[in-house]
């Protein structure tokens, strides 16, 4: 049994995306550990998306590759989470000069790693074995991160007045973007209807579980949500992607048809 | 991923004098250094020897570490989702390794902080060779190829450093370089195969990349302020000269192998030395970097500056946290 491509993308564009992102700390960290851990992540998550790119390749032919799905799509192609593309900075337009905060980034991590444990391991249970396959790798990796965000959550709230300060900040920012994991896009539902998907609203209370529970040690809250709800994942992104995007895929479109 | 720090003086070093006193200890480490055993870090060592290892291992560590930023310039522009893999495993290798160096420098008697003070101040140096930029994806695989490769002619012999802790260092840096460079080089050949503004990119990197690669063995050995001193404690154990020839010698069959030229009119064959002889390296071009006037110095500093300043409040609260931890334990304790 197949998952559909789309469904398949969908994993892969969380993981390109994160990837890129975390992998933007590379000699930037706060401290030298720190800066190797996140790279360990980033490593992870491209690996993770090189594998499900070259998954959906395989099944949709037609000479497409892991690396033509990364750089050759533009945008409305992407299906990935909005939460995943956002800068690691706070509520700034994606061109606006800004600084990096770590609690952006650690938040982000922790509330995507939080889901990303509760589908992985569903998705070992998946009928499309190949899938199944990628989901026994990638849970591993997926404990980790959400072992090392959380950690750093709780360290970040409980620390100084800054860093809880900081910290809520990240999370009243960020949470609203979690919000889209909850909406079934018509390739999830799709996927669940032939038992290789996982039914993502299912997962909400143990998510909620996870989640409240770090929050609490971190003696963070949890903001109430209200209004937008993203659709990245329906290829309806921020403003961020774009740029995202055309940092990634600018010098593999130069030289199309290269090898690297 | 390299030092020439050997030959870069700084100015918290003072000259590296032999001070044999008749001191036993003294007398005791000597014979040590004579019969090639190695110094551990509860060993007595004279001072100099300690300062001169505190200047050698922690202007590699923070060649390292500042090292991260040209290469890191590529990761989220890699061609190819592979590439992008192989660049963050070698750019964080360059993380763990300053980690080792940091941690050998800390036997030392010194302190992580202490040392990265010094490289913010600008009183601590790094390898010079980052302070030059990283203008194409081509570059990548050229400081594969021939930054890592002289890094490596380099750290080889560090192996067999006398000071334990730095040999033992090396033995897994040099295990970690010497597969960056077979990366590096790969890259290379796979980008000659392919279109000609690929190899054209390869070309230029090497042209500009050649020459630096060669000063990065530091100044000829009768100028090496600090050669003489580093051989005799067995921390150096090859001069400047003879390793850069030896560089010259290992590379010029692999560029005719990938098929760019060197930029090096006065690079030949020589029968009776049976080395290859090459041209005059621009001394002044080279001091003037390491002294502050490269390219890319300040750009490279400010950033870790920046970086370190902008994670104050993230370690501050690690430490916090770590504080109220322990209270609370004790708290249950009592």
């Amino acid at each position: 049994m197949n998952a559909p491509v789309d469904y398949l993308l969908h994993l892969a564009d969380n993981a390109v995306v994160l990837g890129q992102r975390n992998a933007e700390w590379c000699g930037h960290g706060p401290i030298l550990e720190e800066d190797i851990a996140l790279a360990n992540v980033s490593l992870d998550h491209i690996g993770q998306a090189r594998l499900l790119y070259q998954l959906a390749a395989a099944r949709m032919g037609g000479g497409a590759s892991e690396d033509s799905l990364a750089y050759f799509r533009d945008e409305t192609a992407f299906r990935n989470y909005t939460l995943l593309e956002l800068p690691h900075h706070g509520p700034l337009v994606g061109y606006a000069a800004s600084d990096r905060d770590y609690a952006v980034t650690i938040v982000r991590n922790f509330f995507y790693g939080a889901l990303m444990v509760l589908v992985w391991d569903a998705l070992t249970r998946s009928a499309d074995a190949d899938l199944a396959a990628i989901a026994a790798k990638s849970l591993k990796e997926a404990r980790y991160h959400l072992h090392h965000a959380a950690d750093w959550v709780v360290r970040l709230g409980d620390g100084t007045d800054e860093s809880h300060a900081r910290a809520q900040a990240a999370v009243d920012h960020l949470f609203r973007y979690t919000e889209e994991f909850w909406l079934p896009s018509p390739a999830e539902t799709e996927a669940v209807a032939s038992g290789i998907g996982v039914d993502v609203v299912s997962l909400r209370a143990a998510w909620d579980a996870l989640v409240d529970e770090t929050l609490a040690e971190a003696t963070l809250s949890r903001p109430a949500v209200r209004g937008y709800v993203p659709e990245g994942k329906l290829g309806r992104h921020s403003e961020h992607l774009g740029y995202l995007l055309g940092e990634m895929q600018g010098l593999a479109r130069a030289h199309p048809g290269a090898t690297w | 991923m390299y030092t020439q720090a050997m030959d870069i003086p700084d100015a918290a070093a003072k000259p590296a004098g032999v001070s044999r006193t008749p001191d036993a200890q003294d007398a005791a480490f000597e014979a040590r250094i004579d019969a090639d055993g190695r110094i551990e870090p509860q060993d007595w060592m004279p001072e100099a020897y300690r300062k001169t290892l505190v200047r050698q291992i922690s202007q590699h560590a923070h060649s390292e570490i500042v090292g991260m930023l040209p290469e890191g310039n590529w990761i989220s522009r890699a061609p190819s989702l592979k590439r992008k893999a192989i660049l963050i495993a070698k750019v964080q290798d360059e993380g763990g390794h300053g980690l080792y160096l940091y941690s050998a420098a800390e036997t030392l008697g010194t302190s992580r902080d202490q040392m990265l003070e010094a490289l913010h101040s600008g009183k601590a140096k790094y390898s010079s060779i980052f302070n030059y930029p990283t203008l194409s994806w081509a570059d990548v695989g050229v400081i594969g190829w021939l930054v890592d490769g002289a890094a490596i002619m380099n750290q080889i012999p560090l192996c067999r450093c006398s000071y334990g802790p730095y040999a033992r260092a090396m033995v897994r840096v040099c295990k970690e370089e010497s597969f960056h460079q077979r990366q590096g080089y790969e890259a290379l050949l796979v980008m000659m195969k392919g279109s000609d503004a690929q190899k054209a990119m390869v070309q230029d990197a090497v042209t500009r990349w050649w020459w630096k690669c060669l000063a990065m063995f530091g100044p000829p050995d009768a100028d090496s302020p600090h050669s003489a001193q580093g051989l005799r404690w067995g921390i150096k154990r090859i001069g400047n000269d003879e390793l850069r020839q030896k560089f010259v010698d290992a590379t010029v069959p692999q560029a005719e192998v990938l098929g760019v030229t060197l930029p090096d009119p006065d690079l030949k064959w020589n029968e009776a030395r049976q080395h290859y002889d090459y041209g005059q390296i621009d001394w002044a071009e080279f001091w003037a970097t390491v002294e502050g006037d490269g390219p890319c110095n300040r750009e490279r500093l400010a950033t870790r500056v920046k970086a370190h300043r902008d994670g104050q409040w993230v370690r501050d609260a690690a430490l916090a946290h770590a504080r109220k931890q322990q209270q609370r334990k004790n708290k249950e304790a009592a």
